[in-house]
C-alpha cells in the first residue's frame, strides 16, 4: 500500500472572505482594466487636444482687422492729362495712390481731433501693403469716379491684425521694426470711433496667396481651385481603371501564378511610403514626358496611382460581398458572365464602390508629400484659372501644399492661416467621409 | 487647337459614327427582324465603336510617348561636344534646344513672323533671345548657333512625326471603322468579339498595378545607377557624414539619416504600440457594445487626419511645449538648457506616435477577435480571471499577428514624410540624445528633390538612391508582416 500523498493542512477560510492571494489576484484584474482604459483615454485626449489645437488657433483666421477710410480720389494726381484714358491711368502705379491714402489718414484723425507726432508714412503702415492696390484696381475699374470721394474698408497690417487677436501686445513689439507703440495708440483710438474693427473675412476662403510681407490677404480660394482639379483628374482616372481592375480579379482571373503577382503587387503598392509616389511622379511625367511643373494635371496623375490600390481594395470587397446566388440566377436565364457581372453584379456593389471612393479621394485630397516633389510650392498661387484646360496645365497649389508653405513662412501671421486652412481641409474630410457614411447606412444591403 | 486634339476629336466622331452605322446595318440586314441577329444590335454598335476608337487611339498614345523620346536622341546626336560645357550637361543643352523651339513655335502662332522667315533666321542677323522674349518665352543666355540649329531641326522632326502620326492613327480608325461595318451581318458573333475586348480592357486595367511598381523601380534604379556612377556607393552606404555641397565633392551618406529615421521610429513606436495595443485589449475583451461603438470610430479619426497636421501640431504645439519644458534655461519649467529648437527627434517621435496609435490599435483588435472564443472560455472554465486569459492564453496566440501589425506600424513610420519634415529638423548626425535635432531620409529626399535641380549633379541624383533605398526597407517590412499575418489567420482558419 502506497502512502497517501500528504495533504498540506490549509487553513480553514470561509469562501466569503477573501484570502491575501485571491485579493492580489483581483488587484491585478483591476489594474489591468485601468491600463486599457487609461490607453483609451490617451487615445481620446490627443484626439481633443489636436481638435482643440486647431480650432483655437485656427478660428482667428476666419476674422480679419478692417480700417474704414474715406478718399478723395484727387483727380490731379491720379489723372493728370485730365483726358480720363484709361492707360493714362494705368500708368499711374500703386506709388502714386499712397499720397491719397496719407491725406485720408490725416483728415480723419484731424476730423477726431487727435494730435499725434507720427508721420504720415508710419499711419499709412497701420493699412496692409495691399492698400494702395485696392485703391487703383477700383480706380481703373470705374475712372469715372475720380474727382470723388469714396469710403473704402482697407485689410489693416498683420500686426494691427494679431494686435486685435492678442498675438501682438505692446511688449512684443519692442524690437519689431514694423509696427510701434504709437501706431498702437492710433489703433486704439480709432478701435473706439468704430473705423477699425474686426470681421468675418470672406477673402480668407476665396482669396489667393499673397506675399510674404502680406499675411493678411493671403487666402486658401485658388488653392482649393487647384484640389478641385486634381481630385477630377483622380476620380475620372481612378474609378474606372479602380473598378475594371477589381472586376478582373474578382470575377475572372483565373488562380495562377500572374494573379498572384497581381495581387501581391496590389497589396504590398498601398503600403508604399507616399513619398516614393512623388519621385515616380517627378521622373516620369516631369523628367521623361515633360509635362507642365507643379501642374494640378501631374498632381492629379500621382494622387491616381496613390488611390488606386484603396479604390480596388474597397470594390473587391463590395464585389465579393454581392452573393454567388445573383450570378448564378442570371447565368441560369441566359446572361453571358460579362453580362452577369456588369448588369447585376456592379449595380447591387455600386454603393460599397462609391463609399470606398469616396474614402480614397479623401485620403488623396489630404495628401501633401508627393505634392512637394512635383513642385506645387514654392511660389503664389495668385489667380484663380480662367479655362478647364488651364486649370489642368497651369501651376497651381493645393490646399495641403499650401498650408505646408504657410507653415514654412516663420511668420505667426501666417501660421494662424495655416491653422485657419487646417480647419477648411478638415471640413472637406469631415463632409465627403459623411457622405460616404451616410450612403452605406442607406444602401448597404445585408444579403 | 493642336494636331493631337483634333485628331482625338475626329477619332471620337467617327466612333460614334460607326456605332450606330453598324447596329443600324446589322438590323437592315436582318430585314428589320432582330430575332434573326446572332447578338443585340447594341453589340454590333460596340463592336465597330472598339475597332475603331482602340487601336487608333492606342497607337496615339503610344506615339506620344515614344516620340520626344526619339527626336531628342537624334537631335541630341547631331549637337556637337564642344557646346556641352563645363557644368553643362546634354540634358541642360537639349532643355535649351526645346525651349527655343517651343519660343519659335510660339512666334509663328502669333504671327510675329511667318513660319518660312522663322525658318531662314540666323543667330548673326536676328537677337533670337529679344525675339523670343517679344512673344513671352524666356530664355536664360543668349541662343548659340548650334542650340538654334538644333532647336530648327528639333522642330522640323516635331512636325513630320506629328503628321505621320496623324496619318497613321486616321487610317487606323478607317480601317477599324470599314471593317467593323462590313462584319455587322446577322451570323456574326457580335457580343462574343466584345465581350472579349471587354476582358482584355480589365486585364490591362488589372496589370497597370503591375506596371506602377515597375515604374517606380525602374525611375529610381536608373537614376540611381546614374548617382553611383558619379559618386562612390561605399561612400553612400558605409560613410559617415551627410553635407550636400552644391559646388560638388559633398559626403552623401545614408548612415547618419537611417539613424535619425529609426530613432524617430522607435520613439514613435514606444508611444503607439503599449497605448494601441492596450486600447485594442480593453476594445475587444473588456468594453461593452457601446463603449466599443463609441470609442473605436473616434480613436479612428485620429488616422484620417491628414499629416500636414500632425506635421504643424509638431512644429507649433508638440515643439514650443518640449521647449518649455526642457529648454529655456532658469525660464523652463524644469529651469535646464537641453533644448534649444522646437524640433527634434522627440517632437517628431511623439506625434508620429499619436498618428500611429489607431493604426496599431485596429490592426490589433482585428487579430485578438480572430483568437477563437473557445480558448478564452477554456481559460476562464479553469478559473483564470479575465486578464489572466489576455496575458497567458489570448495574448501568446495572437503574438504573430501583434509582431505583424509592429512592423506595418514601423513601415508606416519610416516612410511618414510630413511630421519629419516639419518636426525633426535638418541635421545629419548620430546622436542618442533625443532633444537634438535630427533629420530622416524622407526629409532629405524632399530638401535634394525641391527647388532648382540639376539632374546631372550627385546632389540631386541621391535621392533617388535615398527613394530606393526607403522603398526597399519599408517593401520588406511589409512582405515580412503580411507573411507572418497570413500565416497566423491561418492557423485558426
Amino acid at each position: 500500500m502506497t502512502d497517501a500523498t500528504q495533504i498540506p493542512e490549509t487553513k480553514r477560510a470561509s469562501l466569503l472572505q477573501l484570502n491575501a492571494w485571491t485579493r492580489r489576484r483581483n488587484a491585478a484584474e483591476t489594474r489591468f482594466k485601468a491600463y486599457g482604459m487609461i490607453a483609451i483615454a490617451i487615445g481620446l485626449l490627443m484626439l481633443i487636444i489636436l481638435v482643440f489645437n486647431i480650432i483655437s488657433r485656427g478660428s482667428g483666421a476666419f476674422q480679419q482687422t478692417f480700417v474704414t477710410l474715406e478718399v478723395e480720389l484727387l483727380a490731379d494726381k491720379l489723372d493728370k492729362k485730365g483726358n480720363r484714358d484709361i492707360e493714362d491711368i494705368k500708368k499711374v502705379s500703386t506709388f502714386g495712390y499712397t499720397p491719397l491714402l496719407k491725406n485720408a489718414f490725416e483728415e480723419k484723425l484731424t476730423a477726431a481731433g487727435i494730435e499725434t507726432e507720427l508721420k504720415s508714412k508710419d499711419l499709412v503702415g497701420i493699412l496692409s501693403k495691399s492698400a494702395a492696390a485696392q485703391l487703383r484696381n477700383f480706380v481703373i475699374n470705374d475712372p469715372s469716379r475720380i474727382g470723388d470721394r469714396v469710403e473704402f474698408e482697407f485689410l489693416a497690417s498683420s500686426r494691427v491684425d494679431g494686435y486685435l487677436k492678442d498675438r501682438v501686445s505692446r511688449d512684443s513689439i519692442a524690437n519689431d521694426k514694423n509696427i510701434s507703440a504709437e501706431q498702437l495708440d492710433i489703433v486704439d483710438v480709432l478701435m473706439a470711433n468704430g473705423s477699425l474693427k474686426k470681421r468675418f473675412n470672406l477673402s480668407f476662403i476665396t482669396g489667393s496667396d499673397a506675399s510674404d510681407a502680406r499675411p493678411e490677404a493671403a487666402g486658401m480660394g485658388v488653392s482649393m481651385i487647384g484640389s478641385l482639379f486634381m481630385m477630377m483628374v483622380v476620380l475620372v482616372l481612378a474609378l474606372p481603371i479602380g473598378v475594371a481592375a477589381s472586376i478582373y480579379l474578382e470575377e475572372f482571373a483565373p488562380k495562377n501564378w500572374i494573379t498572384d503577382i497581381i495581387e501581391v503587387n496590389i497589396s504590398n503598392l498601398a503600403a508604399v511610403p507616399s513619398i516614393v509616389f512623388g519621385i515616380l511622379g517627378l521622373a516620369v511625367f516631369i523628367n521623361y514626358m515633360h509635362l507642365p511643373n507643379s501642374a494640378p494635371l501631374v498632381g492629379g496623375l500621382v494622387l491616381t496611382l496613390m488611390t488606386l490600390p484603396t479604390i480596388i481594395i474597397s470594390t473587391r470587397a463590395s464585389l465579393k460581398a454581392v452573393p454567388p446566388s445573383i450570378r448564378d440566377a442570371a447565368l441560369g436565364v441566359g446572361a453571358s458572365k460579362m453580362q452577369s457581372v456588369f448588369h447585376h453584379v456592379l449595380p447591387l456593389a455600386a454603393p460599397g464602390i462609391l463609399t470606398g471612393t469616396i474614402i480614397g479621394l479623401a485620403q488623396a485630397l489630404g495628401e501633401t508629400a508627393p505634392l512637394l516633389l512635383i513642385g506645387m510650392v514654392g511660389f503664389i498661387a495668385s489667380n484663380p484659372p480662367d479655362s478647364i484646360a488651364a486649370g489642368l496645365m497651369s501651376p497651381n497649389s493645393a490646399m495641403p501644399a499650401q498650408i505646408y508653405e504657410w507653415a514654412k513662412r516663420a511668420d505667426p501671421a501666417f501660421y494662424e492661416r495655416a491653422w485657419g486652412g487646417i480647419i477648411i481641409l478638415l471640413v472637406f474630410l469631415v463632409g465627403m467621409n459623411t457622405i460616404a457614411v451616410i450612403l452605406r447606412r442607406r444602401f448597404e444591403r445585408r444579403w | 487647337m493642336s494636331t493631337t486634339g483634333l485628331l482625338v476629336i475626329a477619332v471620337l466622331v467617327l466612333t460614334i459614327f460607326g456605332y450606330f452605322m453598324a447596329s443600324n446595318r446589322a438590323i437592315a440586314a436582318a430585314g428589320g427582324d432582330r430575332r434573326k441577329l446572332h447578338s443585340l444590335p447594341a453589340y454590333y454598335g460596340s463592336n465597330a465603336a472598339m475597332f475603331t476608337a482602340i487601336p487608333a487611339l492606342g497607337v496615339l498614345v503610344l506615339w506620344l510617348l515614344a516620340q520626344p523620346m526619339m527626336i531628342d536622341r537624334s537631335v541630341l546626336s547631331t549637337i556637337p561636344d564642344s557646346i556641352i560645357t563645363e557644368g553643362s550637361s546634354a540634358g541642360l543643352v537639349m532643355s535649351d534646344v526645346r525651349r527655343v523651339a517651343d519660343g519659335l513655335d510660339l512666334v509663328v502662332s502669333e504671327d510675329v513672323m511667318s513660319a518660312n522667315d522663322v525658318l531662314a533666321l540666323q543667330t548673326g542677323q536676328t537677337d533670337i533671345r529679344a525675339l523670343l522674349a517679344s512673344v513671352g518665352a524666356a530664355v536664360g543666355a543668349d541662343v548659340k548657333s548650334e542650340v538654334l540649329e538644333a532647336a530648327q531641326k528639333y522642330r522640323k522632326q516635331t512636325t513630320t512625326g506629328q503628321l505621320w502620326m496623324a496619318v497613321v492613327v486616321a487610317t487606323l480608325a478607317l480601317i477599324g471603322f470599314a471593317m467593323s461595318v462590313m462584319a455587322a451581318k446577322p451570323d456574326f458573333r457580335a457580343r462574343n468579339t466584345v465581350e472579349r475586348g471587354m476582358l482584355a480592357l480589365l486585364i490591362f486595367a488589372a496589370s497597370l498595378a503591375v506596371l506602377t511598381t515597375v515604374g517606380i523601380v525602374f525611375s529610381m534604379l536608373f537614376e540611381s545607377i546614374n548617382f553611383f556612377r558619379l559618386h562612390p556607393w561605399t561612400d553612400f552606404f558605409f560613410g559617415t557624414s551627410w553635407a550636400p555641397n552644391f559646388r560638388g565633392d559633398s559626403d552623401l551618406s545614408i548612415l547618419p539619416l537611417l539613424w535619425g529615421t529609426l530613432y524617430i521610429s522607435f520613439i514613435a513606436l514606444t508611444v503607439a504600440v503599449p497605448v494601441g495595443l492596450f486600447a485594442a485589449i480593453y476594445l475587444s475583451e473588456y468594453a461593452g457594445s457601446k463603449v466599443r461603438s463609441v470609442a473605436k470610430p473616434l480613436l479612428e479619426i485620429l488616422a484620417g487626419i491628414p499629416t500636414i497636421v500632425y506635421g504643424l501640431f509638431a512644429l507649433l504645439t508638440v515643439g514650443p511645449t518640449l521647449v518649455r519644458i526642457f529648454g529655456r534655461g532658469e525660464e523652463g519649467l524644469l529651469g535646464v538648457e537641453w533644448m534649444s529648437g522646437a524640433t527634434a527627434v522627440l517632437t517628431a517621435g511623439l506625434v508620429m506616435g499619436i498618428m500611429l496609435i489607431p493604426f496599431v490599435s485596429s490592426l490589433s483588435d482585428d487579430i485578438i477577435n480572430a483568437v477563437p472564443q473557445s480558448l478564452r472560455d477554456g481559460s476562464l472554465g479553469l478559473g483564470a480571471t479575465p486578464s489572466e486569459t489576455i496575458r497567458q492564453v489570448v495574448l501568446p496566440a495572437a503574438l504573430p499577428g501583434i509582431v505583424g501589425a509592429i512592423l506595418l506600424a514601423a513601415s508606416r513610420a519610416i516612410g511618414e514624410t510630413m511630421i519629419v519634415v516639419l518636426g525633426a529638423g535638418a541635421i545629419a548626425k548620430f546622436s542618442a540624445n533625443p532633444l537634438d535635432a535630427m533629420t530622416t531620409i524622407t526629409t532629405r529626399i524632399v530638401s535634394q528633390l525641391t527647388g532648382d535641380t540639376d539632374f546631372s549633379s550627385p546632389e540631386t541624383l541621391v535621392a533617388f538612391a535615398l527613394g530606393l533605398t526607403l522603398f526597399v526597407l519599408t517593401l520588406g517590412l511589409n512582405v515580412i508582416a503580411l507573411y507572418i499575418v497570413r500565416k497566423y489567420r491561418e492557423q485558426y482558419d
